[in-house]
């Protein structure tokens, strides 16, 4: 479970600040599907950033199945974001000279697997988003939807609570979004908790809660329908 | 820690630009290479100086008489006096320190003049009337027979022990000296050794052409009554040749009536203090070649330093998203930690094995060399293993800025660059 409270965060650049995040507070349970929605500069993918610790924010409280998230070293941010959270970028993010098993394996490398048994799952996620044939080739090798289904494979295989996924279609068209879509669905489906940052209105309308975002604030927050209906 | 993965990676990493890989490899292995070489051939030229000296006994002195500068006890200045055979035991019970005494007196000819005749063969030798106890200051090493013993001493015995090269000018090629009896200076002398000299080739030569003969026998023969030409001693390991030559030419000063400040009544040579300043010079090579050889080392060192700071900023997307799927600061540091020490290790590794292999050369190269400034080089294990300590710190710390710099960024800014 997710819970924040009057989040607050500014990027300081020279002698300005850009306030982005101005008082979030939402709460999140476990087994949501959630997307959070904004134009560009709303503050969505900074605010994702925060709930994945992979940014710190400045004021407010933030706590992940109530233990507080306040001033983490980056040792206990990387042991919680190896724990709990599983990562889909816009643009993969997948290592280039490393192929989709090795990519896929290398969160249980950080987690101390052994490299035989983590060679093992990887192989079993690769054939859960059904790309058991691909294990041995390169991300280059590989078409956008194939990346990013190896690339939800790499976020799935440490069993983390959450998903986190920011744009996670944002680079592809339209047939594989809605594939990517129903892979995120499915995943859902199983329990976990999957948290989807997008602009994209067909996106957000295949989760069932949406947060939308304005100027770092939250303009609304409810079930899919209800929200959709006010656009 | 030895997982397969790692190592694919540090070798993806140093593939990935092998140019760049080998330039940064090629400054480590030249400070290596030029430490260990310089090392070398220090050591060679150390072998090749003390190879020189033979086997002679740092730790000697010696000492002959001059004529007094200052009036004492009734007698004037530029008085011509001489050791005599009663100082040796007078020495001998009364310096404390002194290991072993060896006084000596010298046959005349040898300059010119031939004083050496066996069957039609005649030559010009340095003779030498000695104890046997000379053998262990200056050694020679005894190739047939023996040197002089204690009983040639006692009985007066008329025994010759001949270097290398009076062998060959008075003997027939395949003639055997031993036993045969040599003239010299009209007197029968038994051959009861031959020797070879220990020192380098130019004073091996001189050496070579000495005959010793026992110290009394010679005394007697040359009419010399109990004169001593000069003494040679060597001093007790732990006490220094300076301060039994002292207590030495005190009692001798006592016993012959010479002043006690009159320092030049005798001569005196402290090969211990010479040796010292040999030592001293070596030591001051060294330090050079370890100075020079650590600051080339240096440069290879920032040279990867540098290399690395450039691939962690090509990198920075990529151990961006290690750290986003879990990846602490530790994996990091040790990642990029772990292929500086490989880059460092691998081409010192390669630099020591390239220079212990010159020196190796120039070892087989001057084995049996005689006239050779360098001899034998040698590279000390010990050595070879702080090369390689200092290599492996020099990679840590070589990894250690560009790992911090890694983990300094926030994991969403080094996400982000591309």
């Amino acid at each position: 479970m997710i819970t924040i409270k009057d989040l607050h965060k500014s990027y300081i650049m020279g002698q300005n600040s850009l306030h982005v995040l101005k008082g979030i507070e939402f709460t999140i349970n476990d087994g949501e599907l959630v997307s959070i929605m904004g134009s560009s500069g709303s503050g969505k993918s900074t605010l994702l950033n925060i709930l994945g610790l992979l940014d710190s924010y400045d004021e407010g409280t933030f706590h992940l199945n109530g233990l507080t998230m306040e001033n983490l070293s980056e040792s206990k941010a990387a042991y919680y974001r190896n724990k709990y959270f599983g990562f889909v970028f816009q643009s993969f993010n997948l290592i280039s000279f490393k192929n989709a098993q090795e990519n896929i394996a290398l969160p249980l490398y950080y987690q101390g697997v052994s490299r035989k048994k983590r060679n093992q799952i990887a192989l079993e996620y690769l054939t859960k988003v059904g790309l058991r044939d691909w294990a041995h080739h390169l991300p280059s090798e590989m078409s956008g939807g194939q990346k990013q289904r190896v690339a939800i494979a790499r976020a799935l295989v440490t069993d983390p609570s959450v998903i986190l996924a920011d744009e996670p279609t944002g680079a592809l068209d339209s047939q594989t979004s809605l594939e990517v879509m129903e892979l995120l669905t499915q995943i859902n489906n199983e329990g976990k908790t999957v948290i989807i940052v997008t602009h994209e209105q067909e996106v957000s309308a295949l989760t069932n809660r949406i947060i939308r975002l304005r100027d770092g604030l939250i303009l609304e927050d409810g079930p899919t329908e209800k929200v959709l209906a006010n656009v | 820690m030895f997982d397969i993965d790692r190592w694919k990676e540090i070798i993806h990493t140093l593939k990935s630009n092998k140019m760049r890989t080998l330039l940064t490899a090629f400054g480590v292995f030249w400070g290596i290479f030029m430490l260990i070489v310089m090392l070398g051939v220090g050591n060679g030229l150390h072998n090749g100086i003390y190879k020189n000296m033979g086997d002679f006994a740092t730790n000697s002195a010696f000492m002959w008489t001059q004529n007094t500068t200052k009036p004492f006890a009734g007698f004037n200045k530029g008085r011509r006096w001489n050791f005599r055979n009663g100082d040796v035991d007078a020495l001998r019970n009364n310096v404390v320190g002194l290991e072993r005494l060896a006084p000596r007196v010298q046959g005349t000819g040898g300059s010119g003049a031939n004083n050496a005749v066996y069957g039609k063969n005649t030559g010009s030798f340095s003779i030498y009337g000695d104890y046997p106890d000379w053998n262990f200051i200056d050694p020679v090493d005894i190739v047939s027979g023996r040197f002089i013993n204690d009983m040639d001493i006692i009985n007066y015995r008329k025994i010759a022990v001949i270097g290398k090269r009076v062998k060959e000018l008075l003997f027939e090629k395949d003639e055997d000296p031993m036993d045969k009896f040599i003239r010299i200076n009209g007197v029968y002398f038994k051959v009861v050794g031959v020797f070879e000299s220990k020192k380098g080739a130019g004073q091996a030569e001189n050496e070579e052409q000495n005959i010793h003969l026992p110290f009394t026998t010679v005394q007697r023969v040359y009419n010399y009554g109990d004169i001593i030409f000069f003494f040679a001693l060597t001093a007790d390991p732990k006490v220094s040749v300076a301060t039994v030559a002292e207590e030495t030419m005190k009692i001798l000063r006592k016993r012959h009536k010479i002043h006690p400040e009159d320092d030049r009544a005798m001569g005196y040579f402290n090969v211990e203090k010479e040796f010292k300043k040999v030592a001293g010079l070596f030591m001051g090579i060294n330090l050079l070649i370890w100075i020079v050889g650590i600051g080339t080392l240096l440069a290879g060192a920032i040279g990867v330093s540098n290399i690395m700071l450039v691939v962690v900023r090509e990198r920075t997307n990529e151990l961006g998203i290690r750290r986003a799927i879990g990846a602490s600061p530790i994996n990091i540091i040790a990642q990029i930690i772990w292929e500086s020490v490989v880059l460092t290790v691998s081409a010192g590794w390669a630099g020591l094995v390239a220079g212990v292999g010159i020196i190796q050369i120039i070892y087989l190269a001057t084995f049996d060399a005689q006239q050779s400034i360098i001899y034998r080089p040698i590279i000390n294990f010990n050595i070879a293993l702080i090369a390689l300590t200092v290599l492996v710190i020099s990679g840590i710390i070589a990894g250690l800025i560009p790992a911090y710099r890694a983990v300094k960024m926030k994991p969403i800014d080094a996400l982000r660059s591309e």
